[in-house]
């Protein structure tokens, strides 16, 4: 293959990815989700625009894997009052971005723009954001590093939000 | 309807137009929100002479400006000319003086007119008798304790000390968790919007009898995914902050409350979900050192579940976080979740604060996910049926006596005290003022 379309395959890869990614969450197969990350990834939403520290600066969230589990498991309780009427989630993406994709350091990197809509009790909430995705290839095919996720509105008062972004 | 409070407040039940009807809450802000003495800010916020932050008190604009002269001015952003705002920004600096966008007046930093274009055109004129001349008005008294800035619009004649009473002492406790004995506000605030009556939320803070029915979705999925860990593994810090939500009614009811006069109250006097948090190591060390033995002892052993400023606040000592309520209308509510550097403590503290507020109290969080919902909903089913009384009858036998004491951590003395104060902040006629403000 030629380099270019080395780097053609790449980048749809990488798309798909980040694709993906949103459709598991949409279709609420959490398992599926969460095994995406890597064992040191973190999924975080800063509480403010520009946030440089995700421990030392308020975030919604900043979870890594224990947490995103105890999340999951949340949502599958049956004491999870808020989904006695079970809320739904919808991603609207923005083709990716590459922002990044160096080989040698193992570091993709990716920035999708999108409008997130949660139906929860008769209630729609829509926030527009952007997503950064920073990848790390292993034998499995891509994993998440960190999933930064950059709302529009990250630094308002927000709505009660049920699911993951 | 009625909206007067006699009729509304029994001692051992409120009526539901408390939390539904428009007009009660328009009698809040007019009455309520004034006569209390509202959390404003921290001067942490604040630290040099022109700084200042925006914000609502009782449904008006302020401004809480640090002065020239060091003082804290909390003043009606709201330009003596013309009414518009002379700052937009929730936080910044002014320069020399402040000056109002629309027309240009300036004023100085305790809110005093300093001038305006074109002067000579008031020369004549009955200007220097008007409202207008005196500038920028007063929200009312200001009081800072600790860097706590509270304000008060109207006097019932007693002081601030008065007041706040007890609350001071434990300000105090949960101030010298800093050696040096102050707090700074630190990392950003986390702001959730609910479609409830404030009154529902804070009630909350005082509600120890929920987590076990509310929290049971957060708490088993932690303790499902941690598991049982092998013998001597510490849990990471963020399952030793959840697990505790998952105790059962006997540790609440053993927790303890102080109830104070003015609705203000401790829960949480001799244990706490927070009690076993902090690891000292030379931190301990540096509190013994400024304090002394006895009062690190002190200090540290005090860690409330909610230390209650009514009518729109709330501290807990470790973590050191601190809630505020801002009331937007009788089914809308703000809540702020703030974290505190202790001043000279190590930074592992902040963050665990910070660690708290993401996990308790973020929009998105396991913990507050389901306190919210409920609060959305009961302003919804509150107002069906015949049944026009929440009742607040658990422990409630005889005349209770007048003054601060203890009570269970269960007892919803806790919360009938909040209504007493509520009944006597509404009242028609209010000792000291002109009465009800139109």
């Amino acid at each position: 293959m030629t380099v270019a379309s080395d780097a053609f395959e790449l980048e749809r890869a990488l798309h798909a990815f980040v694709v993906r990614e949103a459709r598991l969450l949409d279709d609420m197969q959490l398992d599926e989700w969460e095994a995406l990350f890597a064992d040191d990834g973190h999924y975080w939403l800063p509480a403010s625009v520009g946030a440089s520290d995700p421990l030392r600066e308020a975030a919604h969230l900043y979870d890594d894997r224990l947490l995103r589990q105890v999340h999951i498991e949340r949502l599958r309780s049956a004491h999870a009052h808020s989904q006695q009427s079970p809320g739904r989630s919808h991603h609207l993406l923005q083709s990716p971005e590459v922002l990044e994709a160096n080989e040698a350091d193992n570091c993709y990197r990716l920035r999708t723009s999108f409008v997130y809509t949660e139906l929860r009790g008769g209630r729609t909430v829509s926030l527009p954001g952007v997503a950064h995705h920073r990848l790390r290839r292993s034998s499995a095919g891509f994993l998440i590093v960190l999933k930064r996720v950059d709302l529009l509105h990250a630094a308002e008062p927000l709505p009660a939000i049920e699911f993951y972004i | 309807m009625t909206t007067s409070p006699d009729l509304l407040v029994r001692a051992d039940q409120i009526h539901r137009d408390l939390y539904l009807s428009p007009d009660v809450f328009a009698l809040e802000q007019q009455r309520l929100f004034r006569r209390a003495w509202l959390f404003v800010g921290h001067d942490s916020q604040i630290p040099a002479a022109g700084d200042y932050i925006s914000c609502v008190l009782a449904g008006q604009p302020v401004l809480m400006l640090r002065r020239d002269d060091a003082g804290v001015s909390v003043l009606h952003n709201r330009c003596a000319h013309k009414g518009a705002p002379v700052v937009s920004a929730a936080s910044g600096k002014i320069a020399r003086v402040l000056r109002c966008p629309y027309h240009g007046w300036t004023y100085g930093t305790d809110g005093a007119l300093v001038g305006m274009p074109l002067k000579d055109g008031y020369e004549g004129t009955a200007f220097n008798h008007s409202e207008a001349a005196r500038g920028l008005a007063p929200w009312g008294e200001v009081a800072v304790h600790r860097g706590f800035v509270f304000a008060r619009a109207e006097s019932d004649g007693r002081t601030f000390e008065q007041s706040m009473g007890e609350l001071l002492e434990a300000l105090d406790l949960i101030a010298d968790r800093s050696p040096v004995g102050r707090l700074q506000i630190a990392g950003g605030v986390l702001r959730t919007e609910f479609r409830a009556n404030w009154k529902v939320y804070l009630e909350n803070i005082n509600d120890s009898v929920h987590p076990v029915t509310t929290h049971a979705s957060a708490t088993l999925s932690a303790r499902s995914v941690w598991g049982s860990p092998s013998e001597g593994t510490v849990p990471p810090l963020a399952m030793r902050q959840l697990l505790p939500f998952g105790s059962g009614y006997s540790f609440f009811e053993q927790m303890g409350g102080r109830i104070l006069p003015g609705g203000h109250s401790v829960l949480g006097t001799r244990q706490s979900l927070h009690s076993s948090y902090t690891s000292l190591g030379d931190y301990g060390q540096a509190l013994r050192e400024a304090h002394g033995e006895a009062r690190a002892e002190k200090v540290l052993d005090f860690s409330p579940q909610n230390v209650v400023f009514y009518p729109a606040m709330a501290l807990k000592g470790a973590p050191q976080v601190m809630r505020v309520l801002r009331p937007l209308a009788h089914d809308r509510t703000v809540v702020e979740a703030w974290a505190f550097q202790p001043v000279g403590a190590p930074d592992s503290l902040l963050e665990s604060a910070l660690l708290y507020n993401r996990q308790v109290f973020s929009p998105l969080s396991l913990i507050a996910h389901d306190d919210l919902h409920l609060f959305e909903r009961i302003q919804r089913s509150l107002g069906s049926g015949p049944n026009n009384w929440v009742s607040l009858h658990r422990e409630a036998r005889g005349a209770p006596p007048p003054g601060p004491r203890d009570v269970g951590g269960v007892d919803e003395a806790l919360l009938r005290n909040q209504y007493v104060a509520w009944a006597s902040l509404m009242a028609e006629h209010f000792p000291g003022s002109r009465g009800a403000q139109q």
